[in-house]
């Protein structure tokens, strides 16, 4: 086969790609989406076996091969609790993939540049090298080096990040000493290499380089707390798309350069929702750790006072609406089956049950919607933050399960407030509300919450799955 | 009908014993056998029963006799009427007897249960359509027969309080095109909701929130009235039933539907007025007649709708009425624990322990959730229309700027670097350009498939290795092979992940 077919095939490609995320704008269109991804991603591999370039056929397959049935039990075996880590532990393999791609990028153009062998003994990619200027070089080793950056952060950043949301590294904000001056100093040190590379060439820089990146990886998601993680995540997926645009653009491959193209502005765009719904600046959750806001905080009045499952019931029987806003909390106890079933009874019941989910609840975007989803509850009664939050005046009954910091008044009494001006889901205002807990620490963002101490909310400890469990024989 | 067999036996699990007069459910359908079998003790006449029951409950206002009986520590639950009756509460509450009056159990959600008004106004709101139905000469619904084409009947109905909204539901379903008006404008939706219309008066005067009076009807200012009764001369022409339910509490029924109002109206239309007791919306209404106007416009003015449909009617007082037992034994064990503290208890009692206790205070519960007042201001057209040209502005002034700058750097670019990078370029600034389009509209519930979808086509890199698997360098093939591989796992991975999440989304 020809070139002009790969070109042919990687457009076609190209256009699934769009049609599969652009199909992700409904949940029924999504389902045919995925199809259209799939189809896409089959016709790429394909175009490039039997196009120009490529070799070892057997071996190739049988990798593939390997690594898809890898895949397949991985995603199979997955709980829908454990998402978060998944998707970090998939960017790793980007940036990493990335890495190797663009080194041996370098020892091509090294090859090439020794003139021990001729262009197309080193295949195809060879070849193109070997007829570019000084000038294309240039630029292709500036493509090369930020290819070999991106993935390198991409790496240990998304190592780290599965270590946090799997609970293997301390998901609470740490830093070295020396905080960010040691991420702005191995950034200068890159800088530095990147102008020796391009002088001299050599693979010392590169690997220098790989290893200062591979630091800030590690060092700036460290830097940042469990709660900001649904930012970082996208936000790797974001350089996972950006180190596969640069490898495309110093391959010369348009189809790499589309993709990553598309994946990383998908993933800017999801870090720019989740900061809004923070109310933060992208920068200060990168740069880790909440603003110092000036000021004394409000003081906390009241008590907080706690209840049983039977006076839960008691209020569930009597009430015509009922609002659910899960959090990670119930996640963590794995309690999205028990809530569901409370759903269900509640609903057969004749009662008007909805779940309000706010964009940051969770530790992955739509995190809350997947485990929703998993459980059975249909997705027509879960809604965004905005579509619920004027109804809360009309709600007889809240239960917040797991969540803290998305429910917390002060974001809009208190302007001395940490998360002061965060949109946050206004809970308090329905007649009762209730709070599955497991004791009495604040949220992840170490605040008060002055919701555990009005009036009308009820304090309900206990682990949320046995306290949703218990609360199910009384409903009738 | 104060008791029903049904409600005797669930008073009998709260542990009291149950007396009925001889012969008291035979006009609502239930014999005296019927209660021997619930295990009921009939008793042959009402003074031996006043005798010897602890609590007496019955429907109407009690008669002076009837007063007279109440003995010390004996408890009468039934409608009283306090407000008028100032001096058989007195008398009561001198002899030490305690009176719950079922219309002053205050109106909370908690005790809607036993909120007897309600389930009488219920029956009357129904019961008025039915019988308006009866002195109406044609269909309620519109009919196409073969016969000729029947026009629908038109109703209005004053006052969308619960006699109101029961009425409105029981015309829509019979066919009819259905009106409804209220003073208070919040009861809107309820309106709608029922299938009625609702008819908005233009005003600008602030209406009182039903919220502040317990989401009972305040007077309204004499401008508010009159734009009220143009709004229904307007309407009268049309309308061939008009039910009127407008009661303000503690006041005479104001008359919204003027004699002039019933002369504009067709011969043979129909009004019922269920505020006649309290003389009536109609100004024509006679209290438990039926008259004809002058030009053929029947107005019935029964005040009795609730005995009109007995069974209905005893069934759900008896229901009330167990409920406020329940309320006062609860501990189940048939001993009456009258808590004074109790919202609901406390705003029913109106003589406890020798002390009239009417009024009650306010319920410590709203009734209502009061409506915010402070709504944001109101624009008026030109400033609406100038912020929209100031936004549109701003907007093109932001986007322009974007592209100028944008095309400069491109320049910029394009100055330096040769062709062959220019064309990858570009390629990838559209890109980066379609995606922006793109991701904007994925839903907000989908953002992890999106990352799962957005990480399995990331894997795109494979392409990359697949083309530095043909090397003829050792070190290049190996790192080639590893990238394949981990690019193989993500892509199987990642898709069949997504397919998992998605399938998992249902509609309900």
């Amino acid at each position: 086969m020809d070139y002009g077919f790969t070109t042919a095939a990687y457009v076609v490609a190209a256009v699934l790609f769009i049609l599969s995320l652009g199909g992700l704008s409904g949940q029924e269109s999504a389902k045919r989406a995925v199809w259209y991804g799939i189809v896409g991603m089959a016709l790429a591999v394909l175009a490039t076996l039997i196009g120009p370039g490529s070799g070892l056929w057997l071996l190739t397959i049988l990798l593939i091969a390997g690594g898809g049935v890898i895949g397949y039990m991985v995603a199979t075996k997955v709980q829908m609790t454990e998402m978060p880590q998944l998707v970090a532990a998939m960017h790793s393999l980007v940036g990493l993939a990335a890495v190797f791609v663009g080194y041996n990028a370098h020892f091509t153009i090294r090859l090439v540049a020794g003139g021990d062998h001729a262009g197309e003994e080193l295949g195809y990619f060879a070849s193109i090298v070997a007829h570019k200027s000084s000038v294309e070089l240039k630029i292709l080793a500036v493509e090369l080096f930020l290819g070999v950056f991106i993935g390198a952060i991409t790496f240990t950043g998304s190592v780290v990040a599965f270590g946090k949301l799997a609970g293997k590294v301390t998901s609470a904000a740490t830093k070295l000493p020396g905080g960010h001056m040691l991420n702005a100093g191995a950034a200068a040190l890159s800088v530095i290499c990147l102008i020796w590379y391009m002088n001299t060439g050599g693979f010392f820089p590169l690997f220098l380089m790989t290893l200062a990146a591979l630091f800030i990886g590690y060092h700036l998601i460290m830097g940042i707390g469990g709660a900001d993680m649904p930012v970082v995540v996208s936000m790797l997926n974001s350089y996972s798309g950006w180190a596969a645009a640069a490898i495309g653009f110093s391959l010369g491959n348009d189809l790499l350069i589309v993709v990553g193209a598309l994946v990383g502005s998908s993933g800017a765009i999801l870090s720019y929702i989740m900061c809004k719904a923070m109310n933060r600046h992208f920068v200060s959750v990168i740069l880790g750790g909440f603003g110092g806001g000036g000021g004394e905080q409000m003081a906390v009045e009241g008590e907080q006072v706690a209840i049983e499952a039977d006076g839960v019931a008691t209020a569930l029987n009597e009430a015509d609406s009922v609002v659910i806003v899960p959090g990670y909390g119930m996640a963590v106890a794995q309690a999205q089956g028990a809530v569901s079933e409370l759903t269900r009874k509640l609903r057969a019941a004749g009662k008007e049950v909805r779940f309000a989910i706010h964009p940051v609840a969770g530790r992955l975007p739509g995190h809350m919607n997947v485990l929703l989803a998993e459980a059975k509850v249909p997705y027509d009664i879960v809604l965004e933050m905005d579509e619920i939050n004027d109804d809360f005046p009309d709600t007889d009954v809240v239960i917040v399960i797991g969540s803290n910091d998305i429910v917390n008044p002060a974001a809009q009494d208190d302007p001395n407030s940490p998360i002061a001006g965060m949109p946050v889901l206004e809970v308090w205002k329905a007649k009762q509300v209730f709070v599955s807990k497991r004791g009495q620490g604040t949220g992840y963002s170490g605040i008060e919450n002055p919701l555990f101490f009005k009036d009308n909310t009820r304090m309900f400890y206990g682990d949320a799955k046995d306290s949703v469990n218990k609360l199910l024989p009384m409903i009738d | 009908m104060a008791m029903t067999p049904d409600s005797a036996l669930q008073l009998q699990k709260l542990g009291h014993e149950c007396l009925i007069e001889t012969g008291a459910g035979a006009k609502a359908g239930f014999s005296d056998a019927d209660y021997e079998a619930a295990g009921v003790t009939v008793v042959k006449t009402a003074a031996a029963l006043w005798k010897e029951a602890e609590i007496v409950a019955k429907v109407r206002v009690p008669t002076d006799t009837e007063a007279k009986r109440l003995a010390e520590g004996q408890t009468l639950i039934s409608f009283f009427n306090p407000a008028e009756n100032d001096k058989m509460m007195a008398g009561v509450a001198k002899k030490g007897a305690t009176v719950v009056a079922m219309e002053m159990v205050p109106r909370i959600s908690r005790a809607q249960k036993m909120d007897a008004l309600s389930s009488m106004a219920n029956i009357a709101g129904y019961r008025a359509v039915i019988e308006a139905g009866n002195n109406f000469g044609r269909f309620f619904t519109g009919q196409v027969t073969a016969a000729g084409k029947v026009p629908p009947a038109k109703v209005l109905v004053v006052g969308a309080g619960v006699a109101g909204l029961a009425a409105i539901g029981t015309s829509t379903s019979l066919g009819a095109i259905t009106y409804a008006f209220d003073v208070r404008p919040e009861v809107a939706e309820q309106i709608e909701s029922m299938g009625a219309e609702f008819v908005y008066l233009e005003f600008d005067e602030e209406q009182t929130d039903g919220a502040a009076t317990g989401g009972y009807a305040a007077p309204s200012s004499p401008e508010f009235r009159e734009a009220q009764l143009a709004k229904f001369r307007e309407l009268a022409p049309e309308v061939d039933i008009v039910i009127c339910t407008a009661l303000i509490p503690g006041r005479a029924a104001p008359v919204l539907w003027t004699k002039d109002m019933v002369e504009m109206m067709k011969p043979g239309s129909v009004i019922v007025d269920l505020a006649a007791e309290r003389g009536g919306n109609c100004e024509l209404t006679k209290a438990d007649e039926k008259v004809v106007s002058d030009n053929g416009v029947t107005i019935i003015g029964y005040t009795d709708f609730p005995s009109r449909m007995a069974t209905q009617s005893s069934t759900l007082y008896a229901t009330n009425i167990r409920h406020m037992m329940t309320d006062l034994t609860p501990d189940k064990d048939g001993v009456v624990n009258h808590n004074m503290e109790d919202d609901v208890i406390r705003g029913a009692t109106v003589t406890h322990a020798g002390e009239v206790t009417f009024p009650p205070p306010p319920p410590k519960v709203q009734a209502i959730a009061a409506v915010k007042k402070e709504k944001p201001k109101e624009l008026t057209p030109e400033e609406k229309k100038a912020k929209e040209a100031a936004d549109f502005k701003a907007q093109t002034k932001q986007q322009v700027t974007l592209i100028g700058v944008g095309a400069v750097l491109l320049l910029a670019v394009g100055l330096v670097a040769p062709a062959s990078f220019m064309q990858h370029f570009i390629v990838f600034v559209l890109s980066v350009f379609v995606g922006f389009q793109v991701i904007w509209n994925v839903s907000h519930s989908l953002h992890t498939p999106l990352m799962a979808v957005t990480n399995a086509i990331s894997s795109i890199i494979i392409v990359g290795a697949l083309l530095q698997m043909g090397s003829s360098s050792f070190l290049v093939v190996l790192l080639a092979a590893l990238s394949v591989f981990m690019a193989g796992i993500n892509i199987f991975g990642g898709f069949l992940v997504t397919r998992r999440m998605l399938a998992m989304f249902q509609k309900s």
